[in-house]
């Protein structure tokens, strides 16, 4: 059975990893605007669609393989860097401290804009550049062969964990970001450019999403769809960790991709509805996920 | 001898490693118009929260006409006959005045009905009757995000009124109406109480208010009675002097 | 003042089609998205918004897929029937697990359960025929069977009177003890719990009420297509209820209806010279709502209306 599991359990924490990408990027957005961006999906899949075209263009062009590596954090960042500011500062800026379902709403509006956007400037197609797989290999562990490509995801992802807990704990942006998710107004009254650090936490977290949506490329490639299904999947995951949580994200993608490895082996039909049974499951015990804490009304 | 509205034995809760309720004992008999007075933080809105439900006691209980009613939710326990009103007032911000009162008759008479309307004529008249007791008549129509702070405590103290309770429970029910306005308004309560037979609990800061109006002050520190008694003898016990004017 | 408009709309809905036959699908299945902003509007009064209602707008599509296959039955009434009482009933059952959360987490819960039902409507094919759907026959009308034409010349009458009625209704509701709870639920849950009012049990019974709305609509969608598919329940469909909803206004049950006339006449205008970019049109619409018209179409209206009758 270990044999049969484990490619199934590489694949499910490989699969994982892009999944956390953007959760933790959902949930980080959440904790600092108080907004839950239905369009970080399209992050997602706008990233995935820059570095596709990146890589293709590279290997069209003649160059060297190996740059499609960088490529995939580079075409992120473009991503990240023209996105994020762009949408916190022209749209997102006008609803905060407005109801919350009128955020949702803003934020859905965002999303359908973005699905066609994708369309007319990435085509209806799919696209698919396996460069970076191919030059990874394989290796084979026990007689098993496994994609390094997958091992160097789930890397990955560890390693973003431990970078975004130090950022928090030891940069002065992430101690900025801390105080303003402790109490926004006493942050501004003490001076803290608050909407600086609203743009730079947003401009974060696109970047995870279109890095995530980047990683996932050379192995699934992308097509329309890729948005919305990502968008659930990651909203399910952040809740199961708790909104605004870093290590609880990591921890729920890591639940998600072992039971959805579990159910791929045990009974096939449920695969999709794993990560929401989970997500109903935990919430029905702790209604604000494993690592989330209620907030008491004073009256 | 009637036996005492509320009851309290034993009543313990920490925040923090902090104690609110430090094994409190106290009986109010029915009729008596008590205010628990004491410095910040040493746990009367808690109190007014324990007995309420909104935050259930580590050990110890809350009997209310003879019957147990420990850690039942606000809800059941408004609904046996104990109504409160808040230091920040609850009100329904989208409604008018109006409105307000008739929300709160509504969950008396009956709230669930789905067709026939709120805005009915006995819910007016009564709703009226209501805030011309409390003087608020002519801002009925007004939505209640509008009024002055003063006013909306009024409010809070009307939908309270509206329940009918046995056992009225308010939160500094003078903070935030002005000082030529509280005699006025402490008179009219008194008033309404004494005739619809309500026996009632205030947190109080004001100490002429406490020394005019209280039958009993209860003296509330770091979690404990402190003294409780007459206003003239407690208020001019050394040990509360210390503990509650020495802290306002 | 409301009812007027619902009547006014309701004739004008009603000699349009008469004129223009090929109009009378497209009116019908905007009637049924209406249902379901409907029902959506509903919980917004709470201040809550589903982003899953489509769940129930599948339960009520596929409630008389099923009954047609298991049971033979086809007529319209009792079909309809059927697929309110099951909406309603998956309604109380969804509905009491929700009740308890509030704001982003009923927001996600509900998106997460029909996200559930639609991995499960797509991945039962014994059950469900899977991405395929399941086909609906054309019902027939108290004993007679029509063929599709004279049906749905019929049927957009019997749904035009439907929504009438279920306006009337829900604006009854509104201006009820239980109605105005459920508005005050937004504002202060706190003090309605120490009125003695089950916050809880407000929620719950508007929750039943708009997934039995949803599900009407999904039932009278399925019937005019003649066809149910998974799609209905993907929460992207629960997303356009949401802004059909909003786009029309909450203020009253005219509003969803009239948000599902305007995104289908937009839809209509934009197939013209924006086939590929509906969703980009849709998006600009809502913004444009939400910065500008934040009182949706609906409350313009009845704000000019208000302002003539001042005069």
């Amino acid at each position: 059975m270990l044999q049969a599991l484990m490619p199934l359990l590489v694949d499910g924490l490989a699969n994982a990893a892009l999944i956390f990408f953007v959760a933790v990027g959902l949930s980080l957005v959440f904790s600092v605007l108080r907004i839950l961006n239905v369009a970080h999906g399209s992050f997602y899949a706008i990233g995935a669609y820059a570095s596709v075209s990146l890589s293709l263009w590279i290997v069209s062009a003649g160059l060297s393989p190996w740059l499609t590596l960088p490529a995939l954090a580079v075409s992120a960042a473009i991503v990240a860097a023209i996105l994020g500011p762009a949408v916190e500062r022209g749209f997102l800026r006008w609803t905060y401290g407005r109801p919350e379902s009128l955020q949702i709403l803003v934020t859905f509006a965002l999303f359908l804009i973005f699905e066609d956007l994708q369309k007319l400037v990435f085509g209806v197609q799919s696209l698919y550049q396996d460069a970076p797989v191919q030059l990874f290999g394989t290796s084979e562990i026990g007689g098993i062969l496994y994609l390094n490509y997958q091992l160097v995801l789930i890397a990955l992802a560890v390693l973003v964990v431990v970078a975004l807990r130090l950022l928090m704990s030891y940069t002065r942006f992430g101690k900025l970001m801390v105080a303003v998710v402790a109490d926004p107004e006493v942050s501004q009254a003490l001076g803290i450019d608050t909407r600086r650090v609203y743009m730079a936490a947003f401009t974060l977290g696109v970047f995870l999403a279109a890095f995530g949506g980047a990683l996932a490329s050379p192995t699934v490639g992308v097509a329309p769809g890729t948005g919305p299904e990502a968008i659930v999947l990651a909203f399910a995951v952040a809740a199961i960790g708790g909104l605004g949580q870093i290590e609880g994200a990591a921890l729920a993608a890591l639940v998600v991709g072992v039971v959805r490895v579990l159910a791929i082996y045990f009974a096939p039909e449920f695969e999709a509805v794993v990560p929401y049974l989970v997500m109903l499951a935990v919430l029905l015990v702790r209604p604000y996920g494993l690592f989330g804490s209620v907030r008491v009304r004073r009256i | 001898m009637t036996p005492p509205i509320l009851k309290v034995e034993n009543l313990r809760i920490a925040f923090g490693g902090v104690a609110a309720a430090d094994g409190v004992e106290l009986e109010i008999a029915a009729g008596e118009f008590m205010a628990i007075i004491g410095p910040n933080g040493a746990g009367k809105t808690t109190f007014l929260n324990l007995c309420t439900g909104y935050v259930k006691p580590a050990t110890g209980s809350v009997l209310f006409e003879g019957r147990d009613i420990t850690g039942l939710s606000p809800r059941a326990i408004t609904r046996r006959g104990i109504a409160r009103a808040f230091q920040i007032p609850q009100l329904f911000a989208g409604h008018s005045l109006l409105e307000n009162v008739m929300l709160a008759l509504a969950a008396r008479h009956g709230i669930r009905q789905v067709l026939a309307p709120l805005d009915r004529e006995a819910y007016r008249v009564e709703g009226r009757a209501l805030l011309e007791l409390v003087g608020l008549e002519t801002a009925a129509g007004q939505p209640v995000s509008e009024l002055p702070e003063g006013m909306r405590k009024l409010a809070d103290i009307a939908l309270a009124l509206a329940l009918k309770p046995r056992l009225l429970l308010m939160d500094e029910p003078t903070s935030g109406v002005s000082a030529q306005e509280k005699y006025a308004l402490m008179g009219t309560l008194m008033q309404v109480l004494k005739t619809e037979g309500i026996t009632a609990l205030f947190v109080e800061h004001d100490m002429e208010i406490v020394r005019t109006y209280a039958g009993r002050v209860l003296v509330w520190d770091s979690g404990k009675v402190l003294a409780s008694g007459a206003p003239e003898a407690v208020l001019a016990d050394e040990r509360v002097i210390r503990s509650v004017v020495g802290a306002v | 003042m409301p009812i007027v408009v619902l009547a006014v709309l309701a004739a004008l809905v009603a000699l349009l089609p008469a004129a223009v036959p090929w109009l009378r699908f497209v009116f019908i299945i905007t009637i049924a998205s209406g249902f379901a902003a409907l029902g959506v509007a509903v919980l917004l009064r709470a201040g809550l918004i589903s982003i899953g209602h489509a769940l129930f707008y599948a339960v009520g599509a596929y409630a008389v897929a099923f009954l047609m296959r298991a049971t033979g039955t086809t007529d319209l009434f009792l079909l309809l029937a059927a697929a309110v009482v099951v909406s309603g009933l998956a309604g109380l059952v969804v509905g009491a697990f929700m009740v308890r959360y509030r704001a982003i987490f009923f927001a996600m819960l509900n998106l997460a359960v029909s996200m559930v039902v639609f991995s499960l409507l797509s991945k039962l094919y014994g059950l469900t025929g899977g991405s395929d759907g399941m086909r609906v026959a054309t019902p027939t009308l108290v004993g007679s069977a029509l063929d599709r034409e004279a049906f749905n010349a019929v049927f957009l009458y019997v749904v035009i009177g439907l929504f009438v009625a279920a306006g009337i209704l829900v604006q009854l509701y509104f201006r009820s003890p239980m109605g105005e709870a459920l508005a005050a639920v937004e504002t202060n849950e706190v003090r309605l719990e120490y009125l003695g009012v089950s916050v809880r049990g407000v929620l719950l019974s508007a929750y039943v009420l708009s997934a039995m709305l949803a599900g009407l609509g999904g039932a009278i969608a399925g019937i005019a297509i003649g066809h149910v598919v998974p799609e209905m329940a993907y929460w992207t469909e629960s997303g356009h209820f949401v802004l059909v909803a909003v786009l029309g206004g909450i203020a009253g049950p005219a509003g969803p209806f009239i948000g599902a006339i305007f995104l289908e006449v937009l839809r209509t205008l934009a197939s013209g010279f924006a086939a590929e970019t509906w969703n980009l049109v849709v998006g600009v619409a809502l913004l444009l709502v939400i910065f500008f018209l934040p009182e949706g179409l609906y409350g313009i209206g009845a704000k000019l209306f208000r302002r003539r009758g001042a005069q």
